[in-house]
Formats: C-alpha cells, structure tokens, sequence
C-alpha cells in the first residue's frame, strides 16, 4: 500500500486493515471509507448502532484561572454556562466572521476545559489560539491529539452495547454531557454523550494504546444487536442527511455562522467581547446576503458538493451546494447549498447544474433527518 | 473478483457482451466494487451515435461520480431503463441484470482489439491502482 506509507495513522488503523476496511487518504490520515458498503453502514446507524474511529479528531486542553477568559474571547458561543461535565458546540470565528474551526468543548473540572476540534484542521487551530494563551494569567494550552484515541457509538442500540461493558450508569448521562474515568471494558475512558450522525450515543476518549482494545471489546459486545462498523463515507452521509454542518463544506472562512444557519450558537448577549463579534452584529442588523438553504431534487440527478445552483429559469447563477449525495436512509436526492436570502423561501424552485444538465431542485426544511425523541 | 470468459474488457473497467451485431455494455465487477453503493445511471440516449472512448454514461455511488466511456463505436439501440428506479442493480448484477446499454456496433474490429478476460484479470490483480 503505497498510499498508506505517507499518511498518518490513527491508534486503529491494523485494526481496519484486518477488518476490510478501504482506507483512503483523508485531509493526510489513512482511515477506512467503508466496510460493509456505506448505505449498509447508515442504514445500520439508523436503526441499530455503528462504530468508529475517529482519532483524527484534534483533543486540547486549555486550563487555567483565565481559561474561560480565553475561551469567551475564541468561541461564539457562551462558555460561563458550563459546569463540570457539561458540553457545548461552538464555532471559533475570525475577526470578519469567517469560521476558523467548529468545535465541543466540554468543562472537565472548574478552569480545565478539553476542546475536540476537526482534525484537519489541528495545526490551524494550534497557530490561531496558542498565540493568545500568554495574556491569559497562569493560563496553559496543550495540543493532546496524539496521545488520544476517540471513538465514536452511535445508533438507538448504542447505549444498551457499551452498558454491557460497564458498571457506570451510562443512561445517566445526559445529552452534551461528559463524565471521566468511565471503566468501559476495563479502559478508562472520558464518555460524552454526543455524536455527529442525529442519533443517540456516545463518543468515548481513551490512552492512544488502549484504543484498539476499546474498539475490539466494543465491537465483540454489539455483534448480537447488529452493530456495523463503519467508515468515514457513512459518518459523512450521516452527518449530511441530519444537516449537520462539515468544516470545509458548509463552514469555511468565507461564510459566518449566521449565514450556515448557526446564529443559535453566536451568543451575543454573551456580557464579553469576542472575535467576530463586531462582523456578526453587522451582519445581522443588515441582514444576511447568502443563506445555506436544504434542497431536494425534483428531477433525477445527484447533486454534489460544488455544482453551481441557478435560479428557476436556468438563467442566473446564484449559489453553489455544499455536500449533497443520496441520503440513504430518506432515500432522496438531497444538498445543501448556499443562495442569496430571497431564494431561501421554502418551496422556491432553483436549477442545479449536473454535467452541463440545469436540473430542477426545491427549497426544503432542514435538518432533512431528525429522529424521534422518546418522551418520558 | 470476477471476469466471465465470454467477456470482452477495457482498460476503464467497462465491459462488452456480444450478440450479434450488438455488443452489451456495463461496468465490471471490480468497477462497481470500487464506486460502491450505485445510486443513479445517467443512460445514454436511444438512437445517439458514439464513438469509441466518447463519455457513454454515468453512473454515480454515494460518494463518487464515474464516467462510462463507449468501449466500441456504433449506435446506441437498447438501454437499461431498470437502471432508472434500482441503480444498484449495478452492483448486484453487474455482468447481467446491471448492463446499461447496448451498441450496434459500426467497426467490428473495434471488438477484437479490446482485452481478454485473463489480460483484463492481469490489470485488476498485478497492475492495480
């Protein structure tokens, strides 16, 4: 394997060789697309459970008597509303409002806080916030992502897998809430209850050496309750299909979280300052110019990421789509796309460009997917 | 992996089936291996004149999107129009239920010069990407 030799590994990657992973080269790591098959995979996500690995994820610890000082001024989002154990998503902002980076941060104990951020962009990330650390009092930042395996159970049969493996009383945890030092299967592990596919489960962070262990027991325990393993295509599809936002594909520099439709995360009324904040007040007082809107193709044709979006007369060019794929478990042809505001009205038929082919497409609700929540 | 005898192959993974004067195209085995999970077929259309290496469809998988080029020149007589509502009949049935079109062939030489199925297995397994 060539294309192996010149990327990174996660702790997992024997592992996803024996299995049959496909490993391909993702933002430099050699990680499995698939196993089984990607719609197997998500349909196994959806209605059992599936595993990943997910190590390429970047893992920080800011900690300090200023940390949340630091914290307030990088993120969007309102952090004085953590506790230990409590999670929040953020996305970090340039000064104009761009996105750096998307992230969770989970308050582990009172001035120590992990940050898990895409792993494609660590080493952006590192130069953006390691600069700032010095004017924070007795305020450190360490990059741990090396040392770190994560790994990701998501499904309605999740919870009931890993109990097998524990004592803990993982049903206790609640929805972006994390607790340390959970015995699963023996390892130590953080668990949060958190996920990146729209159903329930956990993500669980370990020594990188015990990442292969924790993987195998995992696995062995949901053979009975259909667990799948699966790759990155299906995490992807997942994702996409309950409209979650992909760094690189619906947030990037040039887009705000206002305009990828995150202005719940932007916590204005926050009481501090923070990067962006000027841009993104701006920005709402005179109202967005382009909007990421959900679409539905009408006629026959897979939109995907890039295509040019015109408007209903095939005439004008106003946008282009963002991720867009079949969505396996809808069973549509679905994309997200960004469009100037006036064309974001659900119903409001535009044309996506396939092959040169102007194919007709509608405005539709998103996220796309959203499972039903048991009500106690 | 798979490569009927009674095949003809390129070196872009399609295959020919010859009948007659018609050849039947498809993608092979390794080809719908590799794209994964076929979610749509972009058919030519019935009637068009193509020529060898011209784009002949498309077929599409959750992740990727592929070209079919023409493995012979002719006139395109027959499309899989099942393709349409099951595109993974591709990935089930490649060399059977899965062909895409067939092409009334215009140089039947074009035929001979394509590969064999033990040089076609040779690319796959020794020459693999």
């Amino acid at each position: 394997m060539k294309l192996a030799e010149k990327l990174k590994k996660t702790p997992l990657y024997e592992i996803h060789l024996k299995n049959g992973g496909r490993i391909v080269d993702f933002g430099g790591w050699a990680l499995p697309v698939q196993f089984s098959g990607i719609k197997e995979e998500h349909v196994g996500c959806r209605t059992n459970a599936a595993i990943w690995d997910v190590s390429n994820m970047g893992e920080f610890i800011i900690e300090g008597v200023e940390a949340l000082d630091l914290l307030q001024l990088i993120l969007v989002n309102d952090l004085s509303k953590l506790y230990p154990g409590k999670a929040i998503y953020s996305p970090m902002c340039y000064p104009h409002g761009g996105v750096v980076d998307d992230l969770l941060v989970l308050c582990m104990e009172d001035n120590k806080y992990l940050l898990v951020v895409n792993g494609a962009n660590i080493d952006k990330d590192v130069e953006w916030i390691e600069p700032l650390v010095r004017y924070f009092y007795e305020t450190t930042f360490r990059n741990i992502s090396d040392q770190v395996a994560q790994i990701a159970i998501q499904g309605p049969k999740a919870l009931s897998i890993l109990t097998k493996l524990t004592d803990y009383p993982l049903e206790g945890i609640k929805y972006y809430h994390g607790v340390q030092d959970v015995p699963i299967a023996g390892i130590n592990c953080l668990v949060t209850r958190t996920g990146y596919t729209g159903e329930d489960g956990f993500e669980l962070y370990c020594k990188a050496e015990d990442g292969p262990a924790l993987y195998e027991a995992i696995v062995e325990a949901g053979k009975e309750d259909g667990l799948v393993l699966a790759g990155l295509g299906a995490r992807d599809t997942l994702r996409f299909e309950a409209s979650l936002s992909l760094y690189g594909n619906e947030l990037d520099e040039n887009h705000t979280p206002l305009e990828a439709g995150l202005g719940r995360f932007v916590a204005f009324d926050k009481g501090t300052h923070f990067v962006g904040e000027t841009a993104l007040m701006e920005e709402r007082e005179k109202g967005l110019r382009v909007k990421l809107v959900g679409l539905e193709m009408l006629e026959k044709g897979v939109p995907r990421s890039g295509y040019k979006v015109f408007d209903e007369t095939g005439e004008k060019e106003i946008g282009y789509i963002t991720s867009g794929t079949f969505a396996p478990y809808l069973e549509k042809y679905l994309a997200m796309a960004y469009v100037p505001v006036e064309y974001s009205q659900r119903g409001t038929k535009i044309r996506v460009d396939i092959r040169g082919k102007k194919v007709l497409a509608e405005v539709v609700k998103m996220p796309f997917y959203r499972r039903e929540v048991k009500r106690k | 992996m798979n490569y009927p005898e009674n095949l003809k192959y390129t070196k872009d993974h399609e295959y020919v089936r010859l009948e007659g004067n018609k050849a039947y195209v498809g993608i092979t085995f390794y080809a719908q291996d590799q794209l994964g999970d076929v979610v749509f077929v972009e058919l030519p259309e019935l009637g068009t004149e193509v020529k060898q290496g011209e784009v002949l469809a498309t077929v599409e998988s959750v992740k990727a999107v592929s070209d079919v080029y023409a493995p012979v020149s002719g006139t395109i007589v027959e499309i899989n129009e099942e393709l349409n509502d099951s595109p993974e009949i591709v990935n089930n049935d490649p060399y059977g239920e899965g062909w895409i079109c067939a092409i009334e062939l215009s140089n039947l030489s074009e035929v001979d010069a394509l590969m064999g199925h033990e040089e076609y297995r040779k690319l796959v397994e020794e020459g693999g990407d």
